[in-house]
């Protein structure tokens, strides 16, 4: 009796053993599927709160008025109203934002690129953009429905040298290459928008237009040609590991939350200093410009340790 | 045998170790009443099994000394069939930020609910009301310093109503809220958008029952308590902030912020100018009403989490110069580096 019950014991043992040893070596993990995946990718993080302290306040008004964004917004005449809410709303925040259009139309205060192919638009933006930078030195390119808090842009970029190559954002993969998610917004900074710039002249490379059968996306083809000029993308994600990139509106994301963590559902879905949001209508902005710029609780302070003032001209923030 | 014993010792031990990196060290709180504890609580405390009172932390300074000093009971007013699909997102956000809440039904249960002896349905609304404030008056008229009613589909910020109540005097017979101007002389609060009642307007109320001056006059509650509040001489207050935008608001912050946002007769009834667009809301907004349960938790994100690292807001009271409302004892506002 006393043997039969030992061996069940070493059974077990060897049974619990076995398992720890199969998920330690990683090609088996039960719970922790994240991980896996989040090795496959540069994580971009902000400076911590500590970091940031160590800052003098000299340091820290240089590195303040040093980052500054040039958003390039895309849009097209039959989405009039997008053009005109995000020019009302986020896009106040930026340092310099510029339209970029499909084509000319009443109204629509854009640059107009002539151009239906959506990959050949792109670049051209981007090269309106790279020639007109003035001393601006971080793109944030975003499509019609984005919402972007332009201010926790510039902390998750607030050290880092934009004579450096940066590729930002929410990062995916197709087959070998890993490329950032147009629709949740791209960072470039001035050194990565400069090489993709000079990659532009290889046709071979880097063509205006696709010549296989099949379309290949705007955002893929900008992360080959990135790659070519050693340019690599880095998903951009807070302290804790959550995304600051999203291609899903807030509502969205806590709907999936309170299904995945009804009893945490605020605190799993979404970071504190999220950048980017998507797939959001002109009501959805203009609410969310009240949510993110002026609703607060008080007596609850954050002690950031530097400041960006409100835009000049505005009432709605 | 032994071979069996062991082979099947194998797989159990296999199993319970997977189960338990599968659930990765998550620990669901739950206390003797079976609620589920929520974020930034650590616990209810609960008294006479019915009145929950949050335990929580806070780490600021200024809100906790302030909701010392503003001890806000919270009402909400629901239904057994509510429970599930309402009320517990009520109890999982902003119900979390009162001094104590009571949820007033018409049955008692471990949710918990304070069972009132009414029945459910529109035309009993007012009965609730009267039911519901006799309630608290008979066991609660110490536990806070004043009491705010919500529905379950409303949404309220405690830190912006214990800012505002901070200045006021709850031995005065006052209530406020979305201030109405139709129907009634000196106005009344939208129940919708919530109202709180001070401890003197509490008493007035009781009063007027139990000397026949105050009687159920009908059944749309705001309405009808609007009436006895004029009848007990308890004045119609204005909550606005210092740039006269409304901070108790009786539609959801679509309806306010866009213009036009809402069609309904009733953003009509305000007795104060009615504003489209931004300048409707005060930043420090108290309430919104019609808010189901994904905006609950939207809302709460944009409130309390979401936060553009190192915006200096543009509504900062502490630097207007005519700021000159100051209470002793009552934190100054003051705006942190």
């Amino acid at each position: 009796m006393l043997s039969e019950g030992s061996s069940f014991l070493k059974g077990m043992v060897l049974g619990g053993v076995f398992c720890l040893i199969l998920s330690l070596l990683g090609t088996f993990s039960p719970g922790i599927t994240s991980q896996t995946e989040q090795h496959l990718h540069h994580h971009l993080k902000p400076l911590s709160k500590e970091e940031l302290q160590k800052l003098s306040e000299n340091q820290m008004s240089e590195v303040t008025q040093q980052v500054q964004v040039y958003c390039v917004i895309m849009v097209t005449p039959k989405i009039l109203v997008y053009w005109a809410t995000a020019n009302d709303t986020w896009s106040k925040h930026c340092d310099r934002s510029v339209f970029y259009s499909s084509e000319s139309a009443k109204a629509l205060e854009a640059v107009d690129l002539q151009e239906q192919d959506e990959w050949a638009r792109l670049r051209k933006a981007l090269l309106h953009a790279y020639e007109n930078a003035g001393g601006l030195r971080w793109f944030f390119i975003a499509r019609p429905t984005t919402f972007a808090i332009i201010e926790n842009l510039k902390y998750l970029v607030l050290v880092k040298d934009p004579s450096e190559p940066f590729y930002i954002g929410h990062v995916q993969k197709s087959g070998e290459l890993e490329y950032v998610e147009y629709e949740s917004g791209i960072v470039l900074s001035y050194e990565a928008l400069k090489r993709l710039v000079g990659m532009f002249k290889d046709e071979s490379k880097c063509p205006e237009r696709a010549h296989a059968l099949w379309k290949v996306s705007e955002e893929k083809q900008l992360a080959t040609c990135l790659k070519y000029s050693g340019v690599f993308a880095e998903n951009g994600e807070d302290a804790q590991g959550k995304e600051l990139f999203n291609k899903k509106t807030v509502g969205m994301l806590i709907s999936d939350s309170m299904v995945q963590n009804p009893n945490d559902v605020v605190e799993a879905c979404c970071s504190d200093m999220a950048i980017t949001f998507s797939g959001m209508n002109p009501s959805q902005m203009q609410v969310m410009m009240y949510g993110v710029y002026r609703l607060r609780p008080y007596g609850h302070n954050f002690h950031d340790s530097l400041t960006f003032l409100p835009p000049k001209g505005s009432d709605n923030d | 045998m032994g071979q069996r014993l062991f082979i099947c010792g194998v797989f159990l031990g296999f199993s319970l170790v997977l189960q338990f990196l599968k659930t990765g060290f998550q620990i669901v709180g739950e206390d003797q009443n079976g609620v589920y504890t929520g974020y930034n609580v650590s616990a209810w405390r609960t008294e006479n099994k019915l009145l929950l009172i949050p335990v929580f932390t806070f780490s600021d300074n200024l809100a906790k000394q302030l909701s010392r000093k503003v001890r806000v009971l919270c009402w909400v007013m629901t239904a057994p069939q509510y429970l599930k699909t309402r009320t517990q997102h009520v109890r999982a956000t902003w119900a979390q930020h009162c001094n104590a809440v009571l949820y007033m039904s018409s049955e008692t249960s471990d949710f918990p609910t304070v069972g009132l002896n009414v029945s459910e349905g529109r035309d009993q609304l007012y009965w609730k009301t009267i039911r519901a404030l006799q309630y608290i008056h008979t066991h609660h008229l110490h536990t806070a310093d004043w009491f705010l009613k919500a529905d379950d589909d409303t949404f309220v910020v405690m830190e912006n109503l214990r800012r505002f109540l901070c200045r006021q005097d709850t031995e005065q017979p006052v209530y406020f809220g979305h201030r109405f101007r139709v129907f009634i002389k000196q106005g009344y609060m939208s129940g919708g958008a919530g109202y709180v009642l001070s401890r003197e307007a509490l008493r007035r109320f009781i009063q007027g029952f139990s000397s026949g001056r105050c009687t159920h006059t009908s059944s749309v509650e705001d309405l009808a308590l609007g009436q006895c509040m004029e009848t007990m001489g308890v004045k119609a207050g204005d909550s606005r902030d210092e740039e006269q935008r409304e901070a108790f608001n009786p539609f959801r912050p679509d309806q306010h912020l866009l213009n036009p946002g809402t069609k309904k007769p009733t953003f009509e009834y305000s007795y104060y100018p009615k504003i489209r667009g931004p300048g409707c809301c005060s930043d420090f907004a108290i309430s919104f009403h019609y808010i189901r349960p994904e905006q609950m938790y939207e809302l709460q994100y944009y409130t309390y989490h979401l936060h553009p690292f190192g915006y200096k807001y543009r509504f900062n009271p502490a630097d207007t110069l005519n700021y000159n409302v100051n209470k002793p004892g009552c934190p100054k506002d003051f705006f942190f580096p």
